[in-house]
């Protein structure tokens, strides 16, 4: 132990003396990057395709980085926020992670933040929506490429009003990410002079449907507002077929209803209206050729965890470039982050003062087993960041 | 709630409880004759619903696709109990959850390799796929009202095969008194196999069924398995007919919680638990 003690002191007091005396080495450091996502369990394939298409990113911009070379230090998270800390702190402290990307999970960004808010590394998150994170606990120093829980479903509110509808249930499971987006879509339409008549809160992760679909059938409002994702998403989706419900209460929801889950809800998807800030089928020179290249490259068809974590590549590659590699002054750093503008495949975007993405939130509909885009529903659309001082 | 809206939430609580009692009957038999707690039983359930569509997206015939993945429950239960449960009978409980908790990570861990970790579905079979009109816009659908039937039939099977046919005799006698069957010159150990893979089938078979009403996802399995517990235990550990009388109980009960009493609906299956227990510490029909 004080052999191993003595020889890192020695490492460490030769290395000082290498960036004291060699500026110009430091820039040929690699840059270390801590990755925090799920690789294993429910959450697994998201982490997979994050962290695919982060590396892309990198790699198609290495020209960017001035040389200097990437190191990944890549620790699954199991989507356990009880774990969240402690990988945190390790990656800051001993790995000293220049940037620390993730999570997937909200409950393990929470925990993340805890330990990284304000300190010397920059946190970017790729996916967790949690309010939070770009609202009462933002921070100079951490960044989100995804959207917040308000963005994708502020914009249903409007489109409901537009399609005439005026009585509204609204439905999800009873967990943070759901009710934040029943509140954001609730938020427009009663503001337009909709109602919603009853929100139903279903605990998580139940997916005994029936007893509820049967009490919105006798409501018979004129339109129905949800909020699920995954396996939820399916099973929601076809038990809104089974029992009927089907075309004659219109169904729109966040877009997380329908990404990933088309193929296992077949048919009973078709013409589900959702409001997202991506969909596959967006036609693009980008997003084409994104899809392309990462089916090449990996041998299966990207999704919008691919997209969200090919941006978060994008944004760090433009950030070192824009310091010409030198991103050891973390003020310098968060300034070339937040006035980034990212090209990416779902269309431009830059950084609201919370340093959440302001981007446009596409209306989609489910035609033939695909997300076909509509319209924009929302241009440049920022979350308001409540409760955010920077 | 007027009176079509109660008659809805009523057969969508016996049609749930039904189902559940499929995926109980399994659990509470096998505890019943072999004395195993096999916290693996969710896993069989899960495992017959990825069968199901494996089958389906290669053969296209769902009634096919049901009687193979039967067919492969049975030689898994088989294998199962030959070469791990066999180990435990004269062991404690606790043994016996520590290799079935184990038997759920493997069971979990070949899933994903074998299947992936996106959410699956199968198609509700061509010939069940249309549906009874209930009100202006509910409908029931015929696969549900086939399913709740099929559950019924089962349970009328399970009936007849314990109290009138030889096999049931000998469950029955090996419940009571093991040491005595194997006295008068009978296999016990063949006993336990069979009554063991019969467990580990109708798990499959219930995943099998439910598949085309549900999303075939990683840890569906673990989270059928707490309620079926309620259920089991509730009915009695080892009780068949407890098992049924306690599934439809539970069914009517979290059914009509999520509407009734919505803040209340995940607890109120355990209340009414701990509530029977109280009355009846070894559950409603106990021998």
């Amino acid at each position: 132990m004080l052999k191993f003690n003595t020889l890192r002191t020695a490492v460490a007091a030769s290395l000082a003396t290498l960036t004291l005396s060699a500026p110009v080495l430091a820039s040929q450091d690699s840059i270390k990057v801590g990755v925090m996502l799920p690789f294993s369990g429910v959450y697994g394939a998201l982490g997979d395709a994050t962290r695919n298409g982060m590396k892309m990113a990198l790699q198609e911009n290495a020209a960017q980085l001035h040389g200097r070379k990437i190191e990944y230090i890549e620790i699954d998270t199991e989507a356990r926020p009880e774990r969240a800390p402690e990988i945190a702190s390790s990656l800051l402290s001993n790995s000293e992670a220049d940037f620390i990307i993730g999570p997937v999970h909200s409950g393990v960004a929470m925990g993340m933040l805890k330990v990284l808010r304000g300190k010397d590394t920059v946190m970017i998150v790729p996916n967790a929506g949690a309010g939070p994170v770009t609202g009462p606990l933002c921070s100079p120093n951490v960044f989100r490429t995804s959207f917040s829980s308000w963005q994708p479903s502020y914009p249903m509110g409007k489109v409901a009003l537009d399609k005439g509808y005026k009585k509204v249930v609204t439905m999800s499971w009873n967990y943070g990410m759901g009710k934040e987006s029943l509140d954001a879509f609730e938020e427009s339409f009663t503001a337009g002079g909709g109602e919603v008549v009853k929100k139903i809160l279903v605990p998580f992760p139940k997916t005994e449907f029936q007893a509820y679909l049967s009490e919105i059938a006798s409501i018979n409002p004129d339109a129905v507002f949800v909020f699920f994702a995954g396996g939820g998403a399916v099973k929601f989706v076809k038990d809104y077929d089974a029992l009927g419900l089907k075309g004659k209460i219109p169904l729109l929801g966040s877009g997380f209803l329908t990404e990933g889950t088309l193929e296992a809800q077949g048919n009973s998807a078709e013409g589900i209206l959702t409001t997202l800030h991506y969909a596959d089928t967006l036609d693009n020179d980008l997003n084409n050729k994104f899809r392309a290249s990462y089916k090449e490259q990996f041998g299966k068809s990207s999704d919008i965890y691919a997209v969200q974590g090919y941006d978060t590549g994008l944004m760090i590659a433009s950030a070192v470039n824009e310091l010409k590699g030198d991103i050891s002054d973390q003020k310098a750093l968060i300034k070339a982050l937040e006035t980034t503008t990212v090209n990416s495949p779902r269309g431009d975007f830059t950084f609201s003062a919370a340093h959440n993405p302001v981007q446009n939130i596409y209306l989609r509909t489910v035609e033939n087993g695909e997300n076909k885009v509509l319209e924009i529903a929302s241009p440049a659309l920022a979350d308001p960041g409540r409760g955010c001082k920077l | 709630m007027d009176t079509s809206l109660f008659l809805v939430q009523l057969i969508n609580g016996l049609q749930y409880g039904l189902l559940l009692f499929l995926i109980a009957s399994g659990l509470t038999l096998v505890f019943g004759v072999m004395g195993i707690l096999n916290l693996a039983h969710g896993s069989m359930y899960m495992v017959g619903a990825y069968l199901a569509w494996y089958f389906v997206e290669h053969t296209g015939s769902f009634a096919l696709s049901a009687i193979i993945s039967a067919v492969i429950a049975l030689i898994i239960g088989v294998v199962v109990e030959r070469t791990l449960i066999r180990q435990l009978y004269r062991r404690n409980h606790l043994d016996q959850v520590l290799l079935t908790i184990g038997m759920i990570f493997v069971f979990n861990a070949l899933q994903s390799l074998l299947w992936g970790n996106d959410p699956l579905g199968v198609a509700v079979p061509a010939a069940l796929s249309s549906a009874v009109p209930l009100t202006d816009v509910l409908e029931y659908p015929v696969y549900r009202i086939f399913v709740a039937l099929l559950c019924i039939a089962i349970a009328v099977v399970m009936y007849f095969m314990i109290n009138k046919t030889r096999l049931g005799m000998l469950i029955r006698a090996g419940e009571s008194n093991r040491e005595m069957v194997e006295c008068l010159g009978i296999d016990i150990r063949q006993l336990y196999t069979i009554v063991f893979a019969i467990g580990v089938m109708l798990a499959a078979v219930a995943g099998v069924v439910a598949a085309p009403m549900s999303s075939i996802v990683p840890g569906m399995g673990e989270h059928i398995l707490i309620t079926c517990f309620v259920v089991v235990v509730i009915g009695g550990m080892g009780s068949i007919k407890g098992a049924f009388v306690a599934a439809l109980l539970v069914g009517l009960v979290d059914t009509f919680a999520s509407v009734l009493v919505p803040q209340m609906s995940s607890m109120m299956i355990y209340i009414v638990m701990a509530f029977i227990l109280l009355i009846k510490p070894q559950g409603l029909f106990s021998s």
